[in-house]
């Protein structure tokens, strides 16, 4: 006799969560390697200024939004932020997901309180309905959309009410909700490199390409 | 079938009081997971059982349920209950061996035909019939046989419930439960490596006061009275769960202060039992109260079901040699794939022709 | 690992002093009893110690011998008792609040007594039953 949810979470531990992170690692590593051998052509003018400096400062200033920009679209940053922020706290803070980045890479931290993380989630889903929103609303916005961000954010909000309802019971039975979880967040990981959610890793390169061109030219990122 | 009350009769005899009864139906409320007010209920249901016939076969199994359920210290309505039944064919437990006890249970089947309980512990092995038998009987056939007859079978233990240790990878023996075998008949599993005897007793207490239909099942087959929430939801360590605080080691500071054993590879989160409220020899503790993370056993497979020391959170697959393969694909294909972007980035210069202003003004 | 464990809390004993005074209230009102199986909810060491300072010692503590003991005791808010059974080691078998003018297992029992009757009367049909 079988327990066909506790079959389908050990399909999401063993096989499901192999394939993911198979797809994920070979396929970050497939793209950037791919924007690292194309490469650019040297720059054989004589340097203004410091590239590299400026190349890596751009890295962290662009997290910090244009000025006038946050007026001109406020919920786009404010829930942007909030969304990563709660997203984060709920990764990377709950006790079962340390344990899993223990045992993947060996490093572990303390855990937060459960009071924290659902807070972190909630916050973290009202801005993806917020940004999602914004999207609909504004017809620029929402011409510019693509099949693609409409997958990613699918994507993205489904750990996210998945886990909550895995932690508290709900929807039914917790070994299933608890699978379902796991199958949600292996879907993430294997778009992870073939659609936007790249910006994830290729944020730092192409800000730092950026920074640095107009840095050899001495003028301001 | 006998169709005498028993009980009052066996209560009178033992120089048991009412009080005494009524405390025990109390408590087997509880147990039952019944509000408290229906006590008097159950104590006048109980009160009007009648004694039902009781064949309980053992195949592929330790014995430890059998072990379990008679392991009471001192007398106890238990064990009234245990003696309101007729156990008719026993044969760890009987004095009869061999032809004996078949000509008993062949007996007691025919007198009672239709009427009679099966219990069973153990699986049964089907990759070869002899390789558990009883007086020369196969025990797919002692099963099959049995079975027909019966009014209902209680699988008690893993190994008759879901085909348990002897089940597990690779199942040499090709052992399965009985409801693998047996689909035409009510299969109530009572599973547990082995269950809480005073579970496998308030079942049977069950049984005798309400009928067969009273006990209401899950999709497993398990009385949802005893298996519809998880040791982790009735934890007494949840609270540590809900902070964030885990022991990390058997040793450690978080394991002395009796934080949640998560971390450890504790399955609570994903086993249905009462071991968190019932808890194990006469109430006394249950495996986390112990201080050892739960294994899981009144859940199917649980022997192989991702390592008894992985926390549930962590994957039980060969994910390590994949993730260096897909490191090794993924360069060479990156690097493949970034020569054919540069071949189609020459080429496309190569095929590139200026264009001169002269171009842009001739007319087409 | 008793000390260990006693500061241990699930935070439901407030709830449960909560129904507890909500039973009181229907007690007096409708005269409806309340049983409250503490066996059914997380309730861990703290939580008892709680509920034990809240409701405080009452007047009457009663020890029952049948099947090992029953602890029946009032506590210091009269109409809420505390009846504990346990098994003949010593070990707890369940645990309920009752809000209730008399808890029923402290009554004799009529099966009980009519079993005492033939008792008695066949003591007193005794020949050598004591006559003074």
């Amino acid at each position: 006799m079988n327990n066909p949810y506790f079959d389908l979470l050990m399909w999401a531990r063993g096989p499901g969560f192999d394939i993911a992170l198979t797809i994920m690692v070979g396929g970050i590593l497939l793209r950037l390697v791919e924007i690292f051998v194309l490469g650019r052509k040297k720059d054989l003018a004589a340097p203004k200024g410091n590239g590299v400096l400026q190349g890596l400062r751009t890295v962290f200033t662009r997290s910090v939004p244009r000025k006038g920009a946050m007026k001109e679209a406020p919920v786009t940053y404010i829930a942007g932020y909030l969304f990563h922020i709660g997203f984060f706290v709920a990764f990377l803070f709950l006790g079962a997901h340390i344990a899993l980045i223990g045992d993947l890479i060996g490093i572990q931290w303390p855990a937060a309180n459960k009071a924290l993380i659902e807070i972190a989630t909630a916050i973290a889903v009202v801005a993806l309905i917020a940004l999602l929103w914004t999207r609909f609303k504004d017809p620029v916005r929402r011409a510019l959309s693509t099949f693609d961000d409409y997958l990613v954010w699918v994507l993205s909000i489904l750990p996210l009410v998945t886990g909550y309802a895995a932690v508290n019971t709900m929807f039914g039975d917790s070994t299933l909700m608890m699978a379902i979880h796991m199958l949600s967040a292996e879907a993430l990981m294997i778009a992870f490199p073939f659609t936007k959610l790249m910006h994830a890793v290729t944020f730092a390169v192409s800000r730092y390409y950026n920074g640095s061109i107009q840095g050899r030219k001495g003028a301001e990122s | 079938m006998a169709d005498k009350p028993l009980l009052p009769e066996l209560m009178k005899a033992h120089g048991i009081s009412r009080r005494g009864f009524l405390k025990y139906c109390a408590t087997l409320t509880s147990m039952m997971a019944l509000p408290p007010i229906l006590a008097p209920k159950v104590a006048m249901a109980l009160e009007g059982a009648s004694r039902p016939s009781v064949i309980w076969l053992s195949f592929q199994e330790c014995t430890g349920c059998t072990e379990a359920i008679t392991r009471s210290y001192a007398p106890t309505i238990e064990d009234l209950i245990f003696n309101a039944i007729s156990l008719d064919y026993h044969h760890t437990l009987q004095a009869a061996s061999g032809e004996a006890a078949e000509a008993a249970r062949e007996a007691a089947m025919e007198e009672n035909w239709g009427n009679y309980l099966v219990i069973v512990d153990g699986s049964i092995p089907l990759a070869n019939p002899g390789f558990s038998t009883i007086a020369g009987i196969s025990n797919l056939e002692m099963l099959k046989q049995t079975a027909e007859g019966a009014a209902a079978i209680v699988a008690v233990g893993s190994c008759a419930a879901f085909g348990g240790i002897p089940h597990a990878d690779p199942n040499p023996t090709g052992a399965v439960s009985v409801a693998d075998i047996i689909t035409d008949k009510p299969i109530i599993n009572v599973p547990g490596c082995p269950p809480i005897p005073v579970v496998m007793t308030s079942v049977l207490a069950q049984f005798l006061a309400f009928g067969l239909d009273s006990i209401e099942v899950d999709d497993l087959g398990r009385p949802k009275a005893f298996y519809s929430e998880t040791i982790h939801d009735r934890c007494y360590r949840r609270p540590f769960y809900d902070k964030g605080l885990f022991a990390e080691s058997f040793d450690d500071e978080g394991a002395r202060e009796g934080w949640c054993l998560y971390k450890l590879g504790c399955k609570g989160p994903t086993t249905k039992s009462v071991c968190a409220t019932v808890k194990w020899n006469d109430g006394t503790s249950f495996p986390i109260q112990a201080g050892h993370p739960c294994l899981g056993c009144t859940e199917p497979d649980f022997w192989d079901n991702g390592g008894f020391y992985k926390p549930l959170s962590v994957p039980a697959g060969d994910y390590r040699k994949l993730g260096l393969a897909a490191v090794a694909g993924g360069a060479v294909l990156g690097v493949a794939g970034g020569a054919i972007a540069r071949s189609v980035k020459s080429s496309a210069a190569a095929k590139h022709e200026p264009v001169t202003p002269d171009d842009l003004e001739k007319k087409s | 690992m008793a000390e260990l464990r006693s500061h241990i809390s699930t935070g439901n004993a407030r709830p449960v002093l909560h129904e507890i005074r909500a039973a009181l209230e229907a007690l007096l009102a409708t005269g409806t009893e309340t049983i409250i199986d503490l066996g059914a909810i997380p309730f861990a060491a703290g939580d008892e110690r709680l509920l034990d300072s809240v409701l405080g010692p009452g007047e009457v503590v009663a020890t029952i011998r049948a099947l090992g003991e029953t602890r029946v005791q009032e506590t210091g808010i009269a109409g809420v008792w505390r009846v504990d059974h346990f098994d003949e080691d010593g070990e707890t078998l369940s645990r309920f609040v009752e809000i209730t003018f008399m808890p029923e297992i402290l009554r004799t029992q009529r099966a009980d007594a009519e079993q005492a009757l033939d008792t008695l009367a066949a003591r007193l049909a005794r020949p050598d039953a004591p006559t003074h």
